[in-house]
């Protein structure tokens, strides 16, 4: 074996230009696998961030509360039901878990919520509005509404209200300001506006309002229970296992944010699609040139295969030289091309520092490990039919010559 | 004493059918141990072809082919790379050095691909023959350095590199000037002489066989 990786390698350095030409290529081919898996990594980041990024990624809901329609196996019916109205559907026991849930590994925040529908009155000018009560310690806990403020400060009393600056603006409300609230169930608590804030989702801006747990609860009639508990994990991308195991492991119902969010989902995998297309494009036209030029070299190389194979060297010897030559390019290649692509990307800013407009690359997500062993088993693959085609070199043919 | 070599019958056709050529036309013929023997015959006698087979490149039609004992007609392909990697040596009339490798390196390369990487007892063997041949200052030279008939001398040291039985040379100083021929058969001589090592030379070259202690003519695929 060490024997083959000196010829190997002799035979590589013995035809430098044509070696460099062969590692640039390969280089290059594991360069746009790279940018590329760095750009769809970071598009796709990018996109889930700036979309998904104030939501929760796994939301407890409370169960259904009607009563579930008991039939015989095989029987059949038509069934027309009005929803129960009365009482509004809660967790009564979830508190319970949520010292279990916020200890949990990977989960980043657990928000306790009461929400519910109502309208903001502001002397002739009623606005409905979705209500979304918290603890006020817990306020940017999901949505970064702190950070977020463009006026006043996120801070919750009991009396008081955030409201997107939409809202304030059709309302003609500032900072400091009252407003009366009506909830749905027709309870009314006049709030000072607290802050106003700016997400960039028109339904947020414009439709809703941020009050204190205690607040809803007396707006809404819910002196205990919650109306859902809302979770934010570190990796988003595990929402549907963690919602999967908690459902499990509690008997709640919990819902991961892509159960919402299909469409996003099939755009982003789409977009996975294209990327790993292009990057199949790449590897193949590393294969075909790594083949190419070892074939090339084996009908170069005819005369002193043929004289190797005379001095005692066996089929299997002359595989190794060639399969080698192959790996040593696609090593080489892979490596090169790697460090280039991590020197072009680094200056990019990640998806979470990204302006808009700005291109959304991830350095990180730049896949140089499985570039390099893809590109280094492509190009093995690739000098199997030259190394072949050298085994089969009949000394007789040649050193007649 | 026990022959080195014996070949009984040996008969090779090339092509099939009407187009069929037969070369050898159950040629016979055995070599002793340490014998320098030239193979003389006009050109498409069967001498190269003889060579060939002799030398385990090419399976004859028919025949038997033992060396050393062993029967080599049936051996595959593997058995008789080995075989052949251990106890033949060739020198061929263009020389055949690999041009990318240094004049060490192309005698060293017998027993490096034998053990599967360069042994210091190996390379001081290498250097050793070199220094015979009268290359010890060219060892380090790529092949496309030397000049032909330098060339021809390390092609002598590598075919000797393994100690084997038998050296097979096909017209080993047919492209040589007559110095180097020479030289050359010089050392072909005196290594037969110091080492017990069997050659079979072949040659058109008069003088060459005339310094040979035994001539086979090979005639129409026969020995005559």
């Amino acid at each position: 074996m060490l024997y083959s990786i000196k010829i190997a390698w002799r035979y590589l350095s013995s035809g430098k230009a044509q070696t460099a030409l062969l590692v640039a290529g390969v280089a290059a081919g594991v360069f746009v696998f790279i940018f590329m898996s760095a750009l769809i990594g970071g598009l796709a980041s990018y996109l889930v961030q700036r979309t998904v990024g104030d939501i929760s990624h796994v939301t407890i809901k409370p169960p259904d509360r009607d009563a579930t329609l008991l039939l015989e196996d095989g029987r059949t019916v038509h069934l027309v039901q009005q929803r129960a109205t009365t009482q509004r559907d809660t967790l009564r026991n979830a508190e319970a878990f949520l010292p279990g849930i916020e200890a949990t590994a990977g989960v980043r925040a657990v928000s306790p919520q009461i929400v519910g529908n109502g309208f903001v009155v502001r002397g002739q000018s009623r606005s409905p509005v979705a209500v979304t009560g918290v603890e006020p310690a817990r306020l940017s806990a999901i949505a970064n509404i702190a950070a977020r403020l463009v006026a006043g400060e996120a801070r919750l009393g009991n009396g008081g209200v955030i409201i997107g600056a939409s809202l304030a603006a059709d309302l003609q409300v500032d900072v400091g300001q009252v407003i009366t609230l009506q909830s749905d169930r027709g309870i009314e608590r006049p709030l000072v506006v607290a802050g106003l804030f700016t997400i960039g989702v028109d339904a947020l801006d414009s439709r809703a309002a941020f009050v204190s747990l205690a607040t809803a609860r007396t707006l809404f009639e819910l002196p205990q229970g919650l109306s859902r508990v809302e979770i934010k994990l570190e990796d988003l991308n595990s929402a549907d296992d963690y919602a999967r195991r908690l459902a499990a492991e509690t008997g709640l119902t919990a819902e991961s944010w892509t159960t919402g969010n299909a469409q996003l989902l099939d755009g982003l995998r789409a977009q996975a699609s294209s990327g790993n297309l292009i990057k199949g494009f790449a590897l193949v036209t590393i294969v075909i040139g790594v083949a190419s030029a070892l074939l090339l070299s084996t009908y170069r190389r005819r005369s002193e295969i043929g004289i190797m194979r005379a001095f005692g060297a066996s089929r299997g010897f002359v595989v190794a030289v060639f399969v080698l030559q192959g790996a040593l390019i696609g090593i080489l290649g892979g490596l090169i091309g790697a460090a280039l692509g991590y020197l072009a990307l680094s200056p990019f800013p990640i998806p979470e520092e990204a302006q808009a407009g700005g291109l959304p690359v991830d350095v990180r997500q730049g896949a140089y490990g499985l570039a390099i062993s893809l590109t280094a088993i492509g190009a093995i693959l690739a000098s199997i039919l030259p190394a072949r085609a050298a085994a089969r070199v009949d000394p007789v043919s040649v050193i007649g010559q | 004493m026990t022959p080195l070599l014996e070949v009984t019958d040996l008969v090779k056709t090339y092509g099939e059918g009407e187009a069929a050529t037969q070369v050898l036309k159950g040629l016979d013929m055995q070599l002793a141990p340490g014998e320098l023997v030239a193979l003389l015959g006009p050109s498409g006698s069967g001498k190269s072809t003889l060579l060939t087979i002799l030398g385990t490149l090419m399976q004859p039609t028919s025949g038997q082919h033992v060396m050393l004992g062993r029967d080599l007609t049936r051996a595959r392909d593997a058995e008789l790379t080995e075989f052949r990697n251990l106890h033949i040596g060739f020198v061929f009339q263009f020389h055949h050095l690999l041009p990318d490798f240094s004049a060490l390196e192309n005698v060293i390369f017998p027993a490096a691909v034998a053990a599967g990487r360069e042994t210091a007892r190996d390379r001081a063997r290498a250097a050793e023959l070199l220094e015979r041949v009268g290359l010890s200052d060219r060892m380090d030279f790529l092949a496309t350095q030397l000049s032909g008939g330098q060339k021809q001398r390390v092609a002598v040291a590598r075919a000797l590199m393994n100690q084997p039985e038998l050296v097979l040379a096909d017209e080993p100083t047919g492209n040589l000037d007559r110095e180097s021929a020479s030289q050359v058969m010089d050392l072909l001589t005196q290594i037969n002489r110091d080492e017990g090592t069997s050659f079979l030379i072949s040659t058109h070259d008069e003088t060459i066989a005339a310094a040979c202690r035994r001539q086979i003519r090979v005639v129409d695929g026969r020995t005559g």
